[in-house]
């Protein structure tokens, strides 16, 4: 017998649920509970970089929306900087930038919204920049593992992109990139599945 | 900190996104397969949490909704620490939770269960760990409640958990069971999770060390994020 190897293994993980929104969202639910609810400040007004709205519809495999979710949001600045010890340049990251958010659809419509600043162009593996994107997360009632995906835009140059590249089917990685519909305003629908089925990352 | 990548995720210890007796997770679930990368700094980062976001009472769910008086049910301790595979506390994290009333009743504008809603109860609760990956929160035990999947699918009593680890690939979130609920081997989202040792992982002990004497009692959940490779990035990150 060999030696037995000391790992733990990762608590396994279970649905959000339809009342995720009392812990994470209270407000959504319903009520005022904290001092301050965490995640609805993308960027501090006086971070520099160019103001966006990014709005969608998450949609399941019969086409319907997910009116129930809640989605993380996680980006770097307009400079390409995550604020975040493990990033080698945060000392040099926007003040007032948290780069983190939480969304919350609207529980008629599905319809989301957030604000925030684009993010630039983030180093990558092997001197491989990847082009602007924003990073979510998505959980649900019948979602039982959170869903991670990224979120391009169409109005950048995405097409050195390493991580757009490793998608086999070209077709499919139009299922990443955010269009943009006005100035400013950015749209990005999800597919949990089927037809347009999003691309979801194993990170 | 130097930048290292996590260990990969056992996608067979967890869930499947789609399970046909969870019923919603039918038309939740993707059906392609996942896209496997290596870690970047957009996955290596995540949120960081601090004392300013938070107030000391945020962990105590007894009085944090509390109009009043206390909230009516079984008063218990919960809790633990947030460790990752490689056994290693995780710091200054933020742990969430929520959950239903002793009636089973959540406060939330969509729950109509019909049990009672608790005038002193909110059923939410936030709190960061400690330097050595301690949490705790004081709260009421939950109460079991009937959900619509099979038409007479009552979930055990749980408390929903959200961790942040810090880094965004480790985010996490789960649910934790009380020892001895016979609910728990009948619950389709629990048996969405095909390992039983992994199911075990989520119910959590009573610990009557941690008990009050003639206050309350005690349960012990502690939470595993995942792991970091000791190894660097062998490709090195630009800029570093
Ligand atoms: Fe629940």
């Amino acid at each position: 017998m060999p030696q037995p190897l000391d790992y733990l293994k990762e608590t396994p993980s279970q649905t959000a649920g339809p009342y995720v929104h009392i812990g994470l969202a209270p407000g959504a639910a319903g009520f005022q509970i904290y001092g301050r609810e965490l995640g609805h400040e993308i960027a501090a007004p006086e971070v520099p970089g160019e103001r966006i709205r990014v709005e969608g519809v998450v949609f399941d495999g019969t086409g319907a929306p997910v009116r129930d979710a809640m989605i993380e949001v996680w980006q770097a600045d307009a400079a390409g900087i995550h604020p975040h010890p493990e990033d080698p340049r945060h000392a040099d990251c926007a003040p007032g930038f948290r780069g983190w958010g939480r969304v919350i659809p609207d529980f008629e419509t599905g319809l989301w919204a957030f604000d925030t600043i684009k993010p630039g162009v983030v180093a990558g593996r092997m001197g491989r920049p990847l082009a602007p994107h924003i990073s979510l997360w998505i959980v649900a009632r019948g979602i039982n593992i959170g869903l991670a995906t990224r979120m391009y835009f169409d109005d950048e140059d995405n097409s050195a992109d390493p991580v757009l590249a490793l998608i086999e089917q070209v077709h499919r990685r139009g299922t990443l990139i955010a269009r943009k519909t006005a100035p400013g305003l950015y749209r990005f629908d999800i597919r949990l599945q089927g037809e347009g089925e999003t691309v979801f990352l194993d990170v | 900190m130097k930048p290292a990548e996590f260990h990969q995720r056992d996608r067979l210890w967890h869930p499947p996104a789609h399970h046909p007796n969870y019923k919603t997770s039918v038309s939740r679930s993707p059906r392609q397969a996942l896209l496997s990368l290596e870690g970047s700094l957009s996955e290596i980062t995540g949120p960081t949490f601090g004392h300013n976001d938070i107030d000391p009472i945020d962990n105590d769910l007894i009085r944090n909704f509390a109009k009043s008086g206390d909230p009516v049910g079984e008063r218990i301790i919960v809790h633990g620490r947030v460790l990752d595979e490689n056994r290693r506390p995780v710091p200054r994290t933020l742990v969430e939770i929520w959950q239903a009333n002793a009636s089973g009743r959540y406060r939330h504008k969509k729950d109509t269960y019909l049990g009672a809603l608790d005038p002193n109860f909110g059923g939410c609760g936030r709190t960061l760990t400690d330097e050595t990956g301690y949490y705790f929160f004081r709260t009421i035990k939950p109460g079991a409640y009937p959900w619509r999947n099979w038409i007479n699918n009552w979930r055990p009593a749980h408390i929903h958990v959200s961790v942040f680890g810090s880094a965004f690939s480790q985010r996490l979130i789960t649910q934790m069971y009380f020892e001895g609920d016979p609910l728990i081997a009948q619950c389709p989202i629990v048996q969405t999770i095909p390992d039983p040792r992994a199911i075990d992982q989520l119910i959590a002990p009573l610990d009557m060390n941690a008990a009050i004497p003639l206050d309350c009692l005690a349960y012990r959940f502690d939470i595993v994020l995942r792991g970091r490779r000791s190894t660097l990035f062998e490709n090195r990150l630009e800029g570093n």
